[in-house]
């Protein structure tokens, strides 16, 4: 979009009515699930008022601060671009996966152990989706260059930490897997 | 970006020292992993739409299409005709449950003109482009918007005030029907001989700048819950907030309630910058509907919502001029400041006062004249955002300074370094009174050290040579320099709680907020220092009014300040008394004494020890036996830190950048900030800060334009147009740090959120302007496009040197 | 910023597909939603029906025909961007869609979608008419096919009539040795360019240009092919001069404006870009070591 949305006005308002509903069966984060959605609902609010799942969160609701990041099927998506009901049959992964046992206890991923000792995050609230991303990269590119980590980046906003800690703590995740292998 | 992938090389990462793993016995001055982040990582963060109240509905916000307007008509019949809406309140309707429609000015003044403040729901006129109307609260925002939709409002448009110029102009439409003026209020500050300076002065220059801030945009936008309690008739508000106190007062007042009825409590704050340091119309509607419709209401921000009714810091037009003597001394500066306020003045004059008033910066200025026109247009209101004002003043002084070297042949640094207070002068009495009236006074600094640090480590001195063998390639490489001096632990005081429960808990309630700087693991290092325990055991709570009483909230970089000394003075108390226990318990003076994780041990002989749970276990009392002599009630104490006094910290910028000259594009090759901040409490939370608060800057400098038509009309309402740094355009920032301990506070800290932001418009734009200098060019503005770049270079004399 | 009631379909076949967008009163495709999903959350659309073309069978893959790579409208830029299909046959395909937002979008969206939506500053349409794209539209009747110059007609306008949809486009490689670039200028990483241009070029074996294809991105309200540039190219060697004398004349293609772009600066960036563009296109015609 380059320009200053204006409404739609030759669109009939539509006359309220009861929520058109559909059912969905999809797995999220390893658990099967069936339910039913609003049609209208998009994904983001689906997984955060319907299955609570509150770590992805919503920033701009126009597909530009990235909070809303996921995984659905292996990839990462913008959850406030689909609609809850495109979900039917995939497989999502949420922030809410990433922790796994570790042998610290902490469970933490290597990932987010590194953002926890980097300082990688402030607020918070861009974090999910940041980690969504930086997850997939590494994952996909396990020696991401700089250059490579802040592409990653670009598409998500961060308004607290000016991205530095960011990408070091992505840079030293990578190593810290790497060697562990 | 115009270049194929990869993007160019950019300066590595500084190196980082943070092990892996560090001692969880943190103190003062440790790189401590921060106590917030675990929860945060693991997507179990409490935001504030994250707090789940059952059977809670929904609110939406009608808001006016129009810049200014009035209504002729309000029919919300059909609105509350759509199944699952629960109620339609318009401004008729909600002034019931209010003892005033119009919120109460935030900064009480005897001198702005009446009625400036919004409205909570605006009934007959209305002024900017967001103001809200009318609020629909449904089982589901969804609803509640389809609701919106069919709201019916006759408006009649009337004559928009678009530009804060028309304010000296009488003819000018007024900005709303009720304002007296369009200028809300006009303030002269200063002092020292001016006329006298400027008549004798060497050489006078002018230098006509605006400078356009946008909006804070932290990614959590606002957001309302609140639930009635009809049993207490009491209300529990949570909201994204800077302020719970305030917003406690504001409410209770708005609602005829007392303080014991309204508890404020902060959620998990996505960012504030100043927009969340005010109480908001809705932050007085959501409330008043929960306790109308006895059900708990909800209300989350949207991003366009966020774009036309959360806060602006809006333009500003400086007229200036500095007089210098012949070897660029300041003489002394004076000026004319419009502000741009908005429709509304939510809060006072605050920002364009701060403004005005912190103009010579760390310089000597014998005298100083500042006009400040605060005027109102049909926009949305004006608050401050990271720097509240200091950004524009640190870009006034920085260009008037450019200009005196460019004109009288001089370095710009050795033109800075002539004329920096001289550390021996501290304490330095600035001539000016801050809003409380107490003068200025600098406590300490030393500001040609930052200065010679930043040009260091940079090197300035090599830069012409790298600068000439970049024009014989055609490249235009440009240096840019900028101080800064920021006032911080704003007044009057802070509120903290230690206590030490029976079971060996320790909590720390604070009035300050959280907001994701790292609060809660700064004041847990800082009762750890006392404590003598891992910051992991110390549990810090920011921002409820329900477990402290009093409470000022997070602006002008001063929580670190405020609440750390409070949190310092209370666990000093507290170790205190538990040594003092300890020693009638264990019989060994208190000076062999000490604490280590959770007791109290005698030196040298570990066995001898009491923990802290059976001090505060003894200290609970049991009936009929005594306290031990001497001692009060409880293992714990309350700090309340006050202070008149502000903590100056101060920041020099450098940074190298290239113009492309073709393409208007700016790429920033470097950049170096030398900062002190006082004692630093964690060196990592600290760098953070600056690192944040930079690339705010950048945004400031480069990126971020709220603009208007004219008509009022926005015509940046989305991310897409209204652009914020990401991570592909800024640099690494190479931090230094010195550490002047402040001497107006217990443990010596400075305030750091803001100063990052304050120095970086200016070094920015020197630098491209240095880098244009074969053109002459010369710049008093920012933003700056890459457009507006290639106009000026266009527009330019085209002299080459 | 909720989308408005509608209702939605998930048509498994093409031709259900079509019918229900010929069917239902005022429907809206729905491809990869990184487009549409902003407009519907903004309220900038109501339409009654949402129809989802993820689930068509056959609707997406990339093919490799005798007369060229052929795209199903649903592919995902993502396959795009990591097919060796697509990095051997249209390099300046594979070298523009990484230019396509955020790996995000590019999960999500198809060009299908892309051509359709027509923003001016898109890559892929600017690539399709940079390489004279066939698309391939499927709706009651038969199928028909269009080039891309005629499939976009305007701004954000394509030749679409209402019940019809997008089933593929197919676009003629060049020659195995020909020389490409893409470039774009944009405010950040991943924005909407404000300019792009995309450069082909085929030369003979004296180093000679054959054939040229010079398209701007973002300058008007559709990409546009500009043909006195590549007519300034034929028979040169792309020396100073010639790429000097193209770039001009893409200087002079009339471009919008807008009050954050001026149509001048649009211009201008089109004869930077261009001269830019042109030695890398050289280069790699002539197999220059990078």
């Amino acid at each position: 979009m380059s320009s200053m949305p204006t409404p739609d006005s030759t669109a009939a308002a539509t006359p309220p009515d009861d929520e058109a509903m559909m059912q969905i069966s999809l797995k999220v984060n390893g658990r099967e699930i069936t339910c039913r959605v609003a049609e209208r609902k998009h994904l983001a609010d689906f997984l955060r008022q319907d299955l609570q799942l509150t770590g992805t969160h919503l920033g701009c609701e126009h597909g530009v601060c990235g909070a809303c990041t996921i995984w659905v099927d292996g990839v990462t998506a913008r959850s406030c671009l689909m609609l809850a009901v495109q979900a039917d049959g995939c497989e999502l992964r949420t922030v809410e996966s990433l922790a796994t046992e570790g042998p610290d206890g902490h469970g933490l991923s290597p990932l987010q152990q590194a953002f926890w000792d980097r300082h990688g995050l402030q607020c918070g609230y861009c974090t999910p989706g940041i980690l969504m991303s930086l997850t997939e990269l590494l994952r996909d590119d396990p020696a991401p260059t700089e250059e490579a980590v802040r592409i990653t980046l670009s598409g998500h906003l961060c308004r607290c930490t000016g991205y530095q800690n960011i990408v070091a703590a992505a840079l030293d995740a990578a190593a810290r897997i790497r060697s562990a292998v | 970006m115009d270049t194929p992938l990869p993007l160019p090389l950019r300066p590595a990462l500084p190196e980082i020292d943070a092990p892996g793993r560090v001692d969880t016995k943190q103190m003062i001055g440790t790189r401590a992993r921060r106590i917030e982040d675990e929860p945060l990582l693991r997507g179990e963060g409490r935001f504030l739409d994250d707090v789940r109240v059952e059977s809670s509905l929904h609110a939406a916000f009608l808001r006016s299409p129009h810049a200014h307007a009035r209504i002729l008509r309000l029919d919300v019949a059909a609105a509350r005709a759509v199944p699952g809406v629960v109620a339609v309140f318009d401004p008729a309707t909600i002034a019931r449950e209010l003892t005033s429609l119009r919120m109460p000015l935030g900064f009480p003044s005897a001198t702005l003109q009446k009625d400036i403040t919004p409205w909570v729901l605006s009934g007959s006129e209305v002024a900017f482009v967001g103001e809200a109307m009318v609020m629909v609260v449904a089982q589901s925002r969804a609803i509640a918007e389809d609701a919106l939709a069919l709201i019916d409002v006759d408006y009649e448009p009337l004559p928009v005030v678009h530009d804060v110029r028309q304010a000296l102009d009488s003819t000018a439409p007024r900005v709303r029907s009720d304002a007296v003026s369009n200028v809300a209020e006009r303030v002269q500050v200063g002092y020292g001989p001016v006329e006298q300076m400027f008549s004798e002065a060497a050489h006078v220059f002018h230098e006509s700048l605006f400078v356009h801030r946008g909006a804070a945009h932290p990614m959590e936008g606002r957001g309302v819950l609140a639930r009635f309690d009809p049993a207490f008739g009491s209300i529990t508000v949570w909201t994204s907030t800077q302020m719970s106190h305030e917003v406690m007062h504001t409410i209770g007042a708005m609602l005829g309630l007392d303080q014991h009825q309204v508890r404020v409590i902060a959620p998990d704050v996505g960012g504030g910058f100043g927009c969340k340091y005010l109480t908001y119309p809705e932050e007085v509607a959501i409330p008043a509907a929960a306790r109308a419709l006895r059900r708990p209401v909800k209300w989350v921000e949207d991003r366009a919502e966020h774009f036309i009714s959360a806060i602006h810091e809006r333009d500003q037009r400086w007229d200036v001029e500095i007089a210098v003597d012949a070897d660029a001394c300041i003489l002394g500066v004076r000026g004319r400041l419009l502000h741009d306020q908005g429709a509304y003045t939510p809060q006072g004059i605050n920002l364009p006062y701060n403004a005005a008033t912190s103009v010579t910066g760390p310089y000597k200025v014998p005298a100083y004249a500042m006009d400040v026109l605060v005027c109102q247009t049909n926009k949305t209101p004006v608050v401050p955002v990271r720097g509240a004002g200091y950004p524009q003043a640190a870009f006034v002084m920085e260009r008037l300074l450019d200009r005196v070297a460019r004109e009288l042949q001089l370095d710009r640094a050795e033109v800075r370094a002539r004329n920096l207070i001289a550390p021996e002068k501290m304490p330095y009495e600035k001539g000016m009174t801050n809003r409380a009236g107490v003068r200025s006074v600098i406590d300490s600094g030393f500001y040609a050290a930052t200065q010679a640090t930043a040009l260091a480590r940079i090197d300035y001195a090599g830069f012409p040579a790298r600068q000439q063998a970049a024009r014989a390639q055609g490249r235009h490489l440009g240096l840019g320099i900028a101080n800064a001096v920021k006032a911080t632990s704003r007044g009057p005081f802070e509120s903290a709680i230690v206590r030490v429960s029976p079971k060996g808990r320790v909590d720390v309630y604070t009035g300050a907020l959280a907001m994701g700087q790292g609060l809660a693991t700064a004041l847990a290092q800082i009762c750890a220092e006392q404590l003598a325990m891992p910051i992991e055991d110390i549990h810090v709570t920011c921002g409820d009014t329900g477990y402290v009483s009093l409470g000022m909230g997070g602006f002008a970089s001063r929580q670190t300040v405020m609440a750390g000394s409070s949190v310092h003075l209370a666990a000093v108390e507290v170790r205190t008394k538990a040594l003092k226990v300890a020693e009638q318990l264990l019989q060994v003076p208190m000076s062999e004494l000490t604490l280590n994780h959770g007791r109290v041990e005698a030196i040298g002989r570990p066995g001898v020890s009491i923990t802290l749970a059976e001090i505060a276990h003894k200290l609970k009392g049991a009936p009929g036996y005594s306290m031990p002599p001497g001692v009060t009630p409880g293992l714990e104490a309350t700090g309340l830190f006050q202070t008149n006094n502000q903590a100056h910290a101060n920041a020099c910028h450098a940074c190298e950048v290239e113009v492309d000259i073709e393409t208007g594009a700016v790429h920033i090759l470097r950049y170096v900030a030398a900062h002190d901040s006082g004692t630093l409490i964690n060196p990592m939370m600290a760098e953070g800060q600056i690192h944040g608060g930079i690339v705010h800057g950048l945004g400031n400098a480069l990126f971020e334009k709220m603009g208007y038509d004219d008509q009022a009309q926005p015509i940046t309402g989305t991310f897409a147009d209204y652009l914020l740094p990401t991570s592909t355009e800024v640099p690494n920032i190479e931090v230094i740090f010195s550490q002047t301990p402040s001497p107006t506070n217990p443990i010596g800290v400075k305030g750091i959120g803001e100063a990052g932001t304050i120095p970086v418009a200016p070094a920015i734009v020197s630098a491209i302007e240095d880098a244009l200098s074969p053109f002459g060019v010369h710049i008093c503005e920012a933003p700056l496009s890459p457009v507006r770049i290639l106009e000026l270079i266009d527009a330019a004399d085209g002299r080459v040197r | 910023m909720k989308p408005p009631a509608f209702r939605y379909h998930a048509p498994r076949t093409l031709e259900e597909a079509v019918r229900l967008a010929n069917e239902l009163p005022n429907p809206r495709l729905l491809a990869g939603g990184q487009s549409l999903l902003p407009m519907l959350n903004f309220r900038l659309l109501a339409p009654d029906h949402v129809i989802d073309l993820n689930r068509v069978a056959g609707l997406a893959g990339i093919e490799e025909t005798a007369t060229g790579i052929v795209f199903g409208a649903m592919t995902r830029q993502r396959d795009i961007e990591f097919s060796p299909i697509v990095k051997r046959r249209l390099p300046l395909l594979s070298e523009a869609i990484q230019w396509v937002g955020h790996r995000q979008t590019r999960n999500r969206g198809t060009i299908g979608g892309s051509l359709c939506h027509l923003d001016p500053s898109a890559e892929q349409p600017t690539v399709a008419i940079a390489m004279d794209a066939t698309v391939s539209i499927a709706g009651p009747g038969a199928t028909r096919e269009l080039p891309m110059r005629e499939f976009a007609l305007d701004l954000m306008t394509s030749a679409l009539a209402d019940g019809e949809i997008l089933a593929s486009v197919r676009i003629a490689p060049w020659a195995n040795s020909h020389g490409w670039a893409f470039i774009e200028f944009a405010r950040r990483h991943g924005d909407y360019a404000i300019v792009s241009v995309a450069v082909l070029l085929e030369l003979d074996d004296q180093q000679r240009v054959t054939r040229a294809s010079i398209t701007l991105g973002g300058v008007a309200s559709t990409p546009v092919r500009v043909q006195q540039a590549e007519a300034a190219l034929l028979g040169s060697r792309v020396e100073a001069g010639d790429i000097e004398a193209a770039a001009a004349c893409c200087a002079l293609v009339e471009a919008l404006g807008d009050p954050q772009v001026p149509a001048w600066y649009r211009q201008r960036l089109a004869r930077t870009l261009t001269a830019r563009a042109l030695p890398i296109a050289l280069a790699r015609a002539r197999g220059d070591k990078q």
